[in-house]
């Protein structure tokens, strides 16, 4: 089977039966954070610890690409094995790549295509967010990003990863997903939140 | 002083800091992140925010004084510090923040540079006050364990 960044399972793999609730550190979830500024990428990788993920914090798009892999042009599946990125959190406002450009390259990537990508920003922007979930992005957090929103981060993921070992992946969801995931965003949007996927989680 | 007259003034300060709109609720946010393994966590984080805020401080003023105005970069700058400030609860920095923006928009200058001064003001008004607190809360702290 083709590696192809997916969401990490091997852990899933060996319990079959259903979820262990606390994962040995090693089979943690692992976050990439990406953020130029200082204190919003402390605040995040805080964030992330205090809800038991594994974190990568970098700065800037260029160094997620390169911690990634993806800014040679080799092929490289040198050292992925290790990485296991299970989601990538970026700010979209930050100078050089923005995170709406590294969203892109991700996306681009056959290797890492599957990782859900989130955005952060200040600015509750309406065709930014559009322009986002349409690039591919998993969801659209304002900021300041608060622990409620990355507890129901950590939620999907476990219920993704549930998803994923469950049934098989269908392309031909996507287009459906990319529109639910518009509505569900808008949506929360008018309620004062921010947060896709509590309806995908239905549709099993 | 006596611990219980420490714990006291603590309480009554940190209330004081949100009552009067130095703070916001982002504030408490990384408060709740503290535990026994990071005790001083939001402490840590607003120095992070003074130490790095200089920085940005500079830029916007150096953004200022440049001729001709380039309203693009003095958004930018502004954007990141307002940013930062907002992460730490700062309100009233984040406030004037807000309307340095709006000066911005609008192209005008001059309301920059006057929004600007209220706001180093604010800045390093809520440092004291903010160095005050931790100092208060770690006096507090080392009382409870005499």
């Amino acid at each position: 089977m083709a590696r192809n960044g997916v969401v990490s399972m091997h852990w899933r793999s060996e319990k079959i039966d259903g979820f262990d609730l606390s994962p040995p550190d090693d089979e943690q979830v692992h976050v990439l954070a990406v953020d130029d500024s200082l204190v919003d990428r402390k605040v995040i990788e805080r964030l992330l610890k205090i809800s038991c993920c594994k974190v990568t914090a970098v700065d800037s798009g260029i160094r997620a690409l390169q911690f990634l892999g993806l800014d040679e042009e080799k092929s490289s599946s040198v050292g992925f094995d290790d990485l296991k990125v299970d989601l990538i959190i970026t700010d979209y406002c930050m100078p050089g790549m923005t995170g709406y450009e590294l969203l892109k390259k991700i996306k681009e990537s056959s290797t890492f295509r599957e990782i859900p990508v989130v955005i952060m920003s200040s600015e509750n922007v309406m065709a930014r967010i559009d322009r986002c979930l349409e690039e591919g992005a998993e969801d659209f957090i304002v900021k300041p990003v608060k622990l409620s929103d990355v507890k129901r981060l950590r939620d999907y993921m476990t219920a993704r990863e549930f998803r994923v070992k469950n049934q098989q992946i269908g392309n031909n969801n996507n287009i459906k997903n990319n529109n639910k995931r518009r509505l569900s965003a808008r949506r929360n949007i008018w309620n004062g939140i921010v947060f896709v996927d509590d309806l995908l989680g239905m549709f099993a | 002083m006596d611990r219980r007259h420490l714990r006291q003034q603590v309480t009554y300060v940190r209330k004081s800091l949100f009552d009067q709109g130095y703070l916001d609720d982002q504030f408490m946010q990384l408060e709740d992140l503290q535990d026994d393994a990071n005790p001083n966590f939001v402490e840590e984080i607003v120095a992070s925010f003074y130490s790095d805020s200089a920085r940005l401080i500079q830029n916007i003023e150096q953004a200022l004084v440049s001729r001709p105005v380039d309203f693009g970069k003095l958004d930018d700058c502004m954007h990141q510090f307002k940013g930062s400030s907002s992460s730490i609860g700062a309100k009233k920095v984040n406030m004037e923040c807000s309307q340095f923006r709006e000066y911005c928009c609008a192209g005008n200058i001059e309301g920059c540079i006057r929004t600007f001064q209220q706001i180093k003001q604010e800045h390093a008004t809520l440092r004291k006050k903010l160095e005050n607190f931790f100092q208060l809360a770690r006096q507090a702290g080392q009382a409870e364990t005499a």
